[in-house]
């Protein structure tokens, strides 16, 4: 079973990849899916990352402050991890949430009332009209979503730990500027591509081969988020092996 | 004209279609009527290509469309218009953007040019200022003429309508019917629907093929099918009261 869908998968995203019929055409569409997937998931990016970081700036006080630490780290740590985490994993799984289940739910829907059929009786190549435009979009824009992401982290573990007393702002400061080591940059953003096509692709694999109604649209929407967090999750352990 | 040689389909163990041939001269009116369950809507997707077939060929003037790769059916597939049953207008893209969708995609035509073959599309199926709509905002008469128009923009050898009267009041169904027959003589288009309405295949029916059990049961004109004896025809033809006590 789970060889029939890696074929499948592949065989459908060899299609979708293929060359455009027409580039002008498709930069359109690419240019559509980029305000749809970047610019419609800022917002929910920006609340959660703001949090992410004010959380993980007070957490890290509580447990790490003794006199024989200094307050300087929680900037650290929150920046570390920002980067190479929760920017780009949690990012990604609640990108997973939001843009996966409208690529999956759109495609699905298009399916089942013939959309699909229609491209194809007029000999457009649907794979590659529906999905190459979304896979361009969610690789370039998901990243750029991931760098606001950990920029916000970082403010808003700033903003947290001063708002609590747990650390002044130069001491903040001095922390998120210390030790940076660049394979942890170079590692969030390599995790962030890879989610993105996970995200992109497994989503609009699970809308392309909806078959039925209104249920099973709902239904391939839930498959792709669920499939595309454990992908994401998988990923996320193989290139920190890799990568650190 | 399309031929098809033989064409058999299964699904699973399930044997759809068992050997099906048929022929649908240009400029006619072909009706393909059956049962549900019979396989004409399996036919109609075997002939535009949707399903492979398992064996058989559908000749488009002589071109084995099932011997062809997706590349090379392309240049037939742009020759091939399709009325889908419920429509499939691309719900993103206005009515204007659906109808030119082919143009764009396949055209080098400047955008006035494909404008003006849009709003000659549109005025044909008698659609004004529509342009700008969305496919939510039309009513289920007013989008079978917007997909009757996205069909017929690249100027189809080939016309496939598939139940183009589902779900439409008896007014609007005769509309579409008088549509398909006059796109059909005015273009000389092979036109082939798929249908059950036999309001529609009285009226507009040069050619009946009746398929019963995915095999080709009958085969004849619009005059032919009030007199015939097949006892599984008649039984679909004259269902309905109505329709008993006009043979009758």
């Amino acid at each position: 079973m789970l060889f029939y869908h890696l074929g499948k998968y592949v065989l459908l995203m060899k299609a979708a990849l293929k060359r455009p019929e027409k580039w002008s055409f498709y930069w359109k569409e690419i240019a559509r899916e980029m305000v749809s997937i970047g610019v419609g998931s800022l917002g929910i990016i920006s609340i959660i990352s703001i949090f992410m970081g004010a959380v993980t700036s007070v957490q890290t006080a509580f447990q790490l402050i003794s006199n024989l630490i200094s307050s300087s780290v929680i900037g650290q740590i929150t920046r570390d991890n920002s980067i190479l985490e929760l920017s780009p994993t949690i990012g990604a799984l609640v990108l997973a949430g939001k843009t996966g289940s409208n690529i999956a739910s759109q495609i699905g829907t298009m399916r089942v009332t013939e959309q699909i059929d229609a491209l194809e009786v007029m000999g457009v190549n649907s794979p590659g009209y529906l999905i190459f435009p979304k896979i361009i979009a969610g690789v370039t824009m998901i990243p750029l979503l991931v760098i606001i992401s950990i920029t916000l982290s970082i403010v808003g573990g700033g903003v947290a730990g001063v708002l609590s007393g747990a650390l002044s702002q130069t001491d903040y400061i001095t922390g998120v500027q210390a030790e940076f080591n660049n394979t942890i940059l170079v590692a969030g953003m390599v995790k962030s591509f890879i989610y993105a096509f996970i995200i992109t692709s497994v989503s609009a694999y699970q809308g392309f081969y909806t078959s039925g109604g209104a249920l099973e649209v709902g239904e391939s929407s839930t498959r792709a988020v669920v499939v595309s967090c454990i992908l994401i999750l998988c990923a996320d352990y193989i290139v920190a092996q890799l990568l650190l | 004209m399309i031929e098809i040689k033989d064409i058999k389909k299964s699904f699973d163990d399930k044997e759809v279609l068992k050997g099906i041939s048929a022929t649908f001269k240009s400029g006619s009116c072909n009706m393909i009527i059956g049962g549900s369950g019979s396989g004409k809507t399996t036919l109609i997707k075997c002939m535009v290509g949707l399903h492979e077939v398992d064996s058989g060929e559908v000749l488009y003037d002589d071109r084995d469309f099932t011997k062809l790769n997706f590349e090379d059916r392309i240049p037939i597939r742009k020759e091939i218009g399709m009325l889908f049953q419920g429509s499939a207008l691309f719900d993103s893209l206005s009515v204007q953007d659906n109808v030119m969708f082919a143009l764009n995609m396949f055209t080098d035509m400047g955008h006035s040019e494909k404008l003006d073959r849009v709003n000659f599309c549109l005025n044909r199926v008698n659609l004004e200022n529509v342009n700008k709509k969305f496919p939510a905002e039309l009513s289920g008469g007013m989008k079978k003429r917007v997909g009757i128009a996205r069909a017929i923009a690249m100027n189809p050898k080939y016309l496939y309508c598939d139940e183009p009267n589902s779900g439409l009041d008896p007014k609007t169904s005769i509309v579409i019917d008088n549509l398909i027959q006059e796109i059909t003589d005015e273009f000389n288009i092979t036109t082939i629907v798929n249908t059950h309405d036999m309001n529609s295949v009285m009226e507009i029916g040069d050619n009946i093929v009746f398929l019963h059990q995915g095999q080709k049961w009958w085969e004849g004109s619009n005059k032919e099918i009030k007199h015939t004896d097949n006892p599984e025809l008649n039984e679909f033809v004259f269902a309905s009261k109505h329709f008993k006590e006009m043979q009758k």
